[in-house]
């Protein structure tokens, strides 16, 4: 019988360690809840975290929950809650995903970390629109149900060049910030905590820019899946020296792989960029359908999203500013297809799949023309799969497979 | 002795295509049945059939490659299957050596792909989670409308006054043909409509390059919604040979070329074909 052949995919050892910081990382966010002991302050991903770390909240994100939701398959059960009252099943699954858990109140920090029963209520809500019009609006429904402020900073989009125009707009936003946060943390903005805090987010964001970046290797030691759970440190913990401490040993682990030729898929035989969200609820899946193909998904837009070379801790409150401008969803077509073509010389790609994410287009660079700028420029083929990252009602598994693997064959004849 | 044959088997969300073919290639026999839900028993019906038809038997198999929806579900084929898109390649490939687009329209699912003069595929897309412009959606259609599949395709050419549809959704055009009925408009024009509108979301689904050649059960049976793409892309498209065998034929191309030279390797598991 024509069945397929299983892969098992290679654990990277040091999952164990990150598992014990991201649940120190959880527990320490309940004790603050629900002791009182440090303020919480919600945060959107790549909100000023920093400012908030300095002011001592226990910071959580909203996104990551959400992506937990959608990891563990329960996203899609849970949406339909949101959807009843009015949020379109158009708009992000993780706003509509992370509020129908709230409203059913379910949480996947239940199962996982026994003696947690809800996420951590917030003193504050702090979005920045970096990311999209949704997380103000997502915010914004917290703020009535749980009569808490919130604040944020509104981001330009589609911006070519990041220029002092725009970073003075956005500093000025943050600095405007510092007054109502201060109130509700009770304690003055420790200028100093702040530079320390911004440095260790900039040690953070080398290491995991240098932990991605083995991927240039050939076979790669690491993939795009493995990637979505090993930033976890990057996105909650960023401005820390956990995550700091973490990869370091993580980059040691890859760099030994290298050294022994050991790549994260036996026999690599192409080499994918992932352009676009994870289909959260199919990680395993498309890790294997890959892998079945020999086929390494390396490198991504979405996990180099945490990567911000502009920190600088001499300059905080401005280098947060510009970081948050210099990200990928922040620019315009012309600058997203530079960086693709950049990624795709220095990792040598051989093919570009796009996710589609019916609900997120934000992150859904293939609307506008992009893959077939990129394609006619590079020569370097791709594909867009029409999905969602966390509502499975929007995926079709037998189209991406037969998608999937006719793309592949296409790169594999066209040697 | 049996004939020397190669089999590729398509085994569609709708139907279930046999191609035998030899080694010089030219198809011997062949068969189509609805796939219902023992794809493995209707593929074996399908082989036996389109066997029969070329004056071979099952012992006659040198090599068989599955492809389509059920590829995976064929209990006798033990070699690698192959998709649908890679098939209709293989396919055209085979059967033209200039640049061509080749416009599929399946019972689930469309394709386009391109295949450059070469005969290399140069890119496919297959339509979005949706079926509009699939024969799922004329399938919908025939059912609202009460008349049998088989018939649309006369009726429509008696079209004096085409009804546009506008609607991108399944759903949505049921809705907008009911209404045409409500406001008295002819079923030919009502059916010609649903024929625009299915060749008008293929073909929107990505420019074309070179000549165009429509496959798939949809053109086989409803061979005027050809002779319309022809006039909406201004040049005649080609409707080839037993255009809804394209993919198996491409599939038994596919075992012609992965057998060894001395043509003896055979992939039908003897125990296992009564699937």
């Amino acid at each position: 019988m024509a069945e397929e052949k299983k892969t098992t995919r290679k654990k990277i050892q040091s999952a164990d360690r990150m598992n014990k910081i991201m649940a120190d990382y959880f527990y320490g966010l309940n004790e603050a809840a629900t002791t009182g002991k440090r303020k919480v302050a919600w945060c959107t991903s790549v909100g000023p975290a920093e400012l908030l770390q300095a002011l001592g909240f226990a910071v959580h994100f909203p996104e990551n929950h959400a992506a937990m939701l959608g990891a563990t398959r329960m996203s899609t059960d849970l949406i339909p809650a949101a959807n009843a009252i009015g949020y379109s099943p158009d708009i992000c699954s993780y706003l509509t995903a992370d509020i129908g858990a709230y409203l059913s109140g379910i949480t996947p920090l239940a199962k996982a970390y026994p003696g947690i029963e809800s996420v951590p209520k917030p003193d504050v809500l702090v979005y920045n629109t970096n990311q999209c019009r949704d997380v103000q609006d997502w915010m914004a429904w917290y703020s009535k149900k749980l009569g808490v402020p919130s604040i944020g900073v509104t981001s330009p989009k589609n911006v070519n060049d990041v220029t002092d125009a725009h970073i003075d707009d956005v500093t000025r936003q943050i600095e405007a910030l510092i007054p109502a946060l201060e109130g509700i943390a009770g304690v003055k903005l420790d200028m100093d905590r702040l530079r320390e805090t911004v440095s260790l987010s900039r040690e953070c964001t080398e290491l995991w820019k240098r932990v991605l970046e083995t991927a240039i290797a050939s076979p790669a030691p690491i993939t795009f899946f493995d990637g979505t759970i090993h930033m976890g440190p990057a996105v909650v913990l960023r401005g820390t020296r956990e995550a700091i401490d973490y990869y370091k040993v993580l980059l040691a682990e890859l760099e030994q792989r290298i050294r022994d030729g050991v790549g994260a898929v036996d026999g690599e035989t192409s080499r994918i960029y992932w352009e676009g969200m994870p289909v959260w609820g199919r990680l395993r899946q498309h890790s294997e359908l890959f892998a079945n193909l020999k086929s390494a998904v390396l490198a991504s837009t979405y996990c180099s999203s945490w990567i911000f070379p502009s920190f600088d801790g001499n300059d905080p409150i401005r280098s947060m500013a510009k970081a948050y401008l210099e990200l990928f969803i922040v620019r315009s077509d012309r600058y997203k297809e530079k960086y693709i073509k950049e990624m795709i010389a220095k990792f040598r790609i051989d093919g570009i799949i796009y996710h589609d994410a019916k609900t997120c287009p934000y992150n859904s660079n293939s609307r506008y023309g992009l893959p077939g700028r990129v394609e006619a420029e590079t020569g370097v083929p791709s594909l867009v799969i029409s999905g969602d990252l966390n509502d499975l009602r929007c995926v079709s598994d037998e189209q991406t497979k037969t998608n999937i693997e006719a793309f592949i064959e296409q790169i594999a004849e066209g040697r | 002795m049996s004939t020397p044959v190669f089999v590729g088997l398509d085994i569609g969300s709708s139907r279930t295509k046999v191609a035998v073919i030899d080694a010089g290639r030219q198809v011997l026999g062949h068969a189509v049945r609805k796939s219902g839900t023992d794809f493995s028993a209707t593929a074996a019906a399908c082989l036996d059939e389109s066997l029969q038809m070329a004056g071979s038997g099952r012992e006659g198999i040198v090599n068989a490659v599955s492809t389509g929806y059920g590829r995976a579900n064929v209990a006798f084929v033990t070699t690698q299957s192959k998709t649908e898109i890679g098939c209709l390649s293989r396919w055209g490939r085979d059967r033209f050596h200039e640049a061509i687009t080749i416009i599929d329209i399946g019972g689930q699912d469309n394709k386009v792909i391109k295949l450059d003069r070469d005969g290399r595929r140069a890119g496919f897309k297959m339509n979005r989670k949706c079926a509009a412009g699939t024969g799922a959606f004329l399938e919908e259609m025939s059912l609202r409308l009460d008349i049998p599949l088989e018939a649309m395709d006369a009726l429509a050419r008696r079209s004096l006054e085409m009804v546009k549809l506008g609607s991108y959704c399944t759903v949505f055009s049921a809705t907008e043909v009911l209404e045409n009925i409500r406001h008295g408009k002819k079923v030919p024009d009502i059916v010609k409509g649903l024929f625009y509108s299915v060749i008008k979301r293929v073909l929107e689904m990505d420019s074309h390059a070179g000549r165009v050649v429509m496959t798939g059960g949809v053109v086989a049976h409803n061979p005027y919604i050809v002779e319309m793409a022809g006039e909406m892309v201004g040049q005649p498209v080609v409707l080839p040979e037993f255009p809804q065998l394209a993919g198996a034929i491409g599939a038994a191309l596919y075992a012609l070329d992965e057998t060894d030279p001395a043509g003896i390797r055979n992939n039908i598991s003897a125990g296992e074909t009564d699937g």
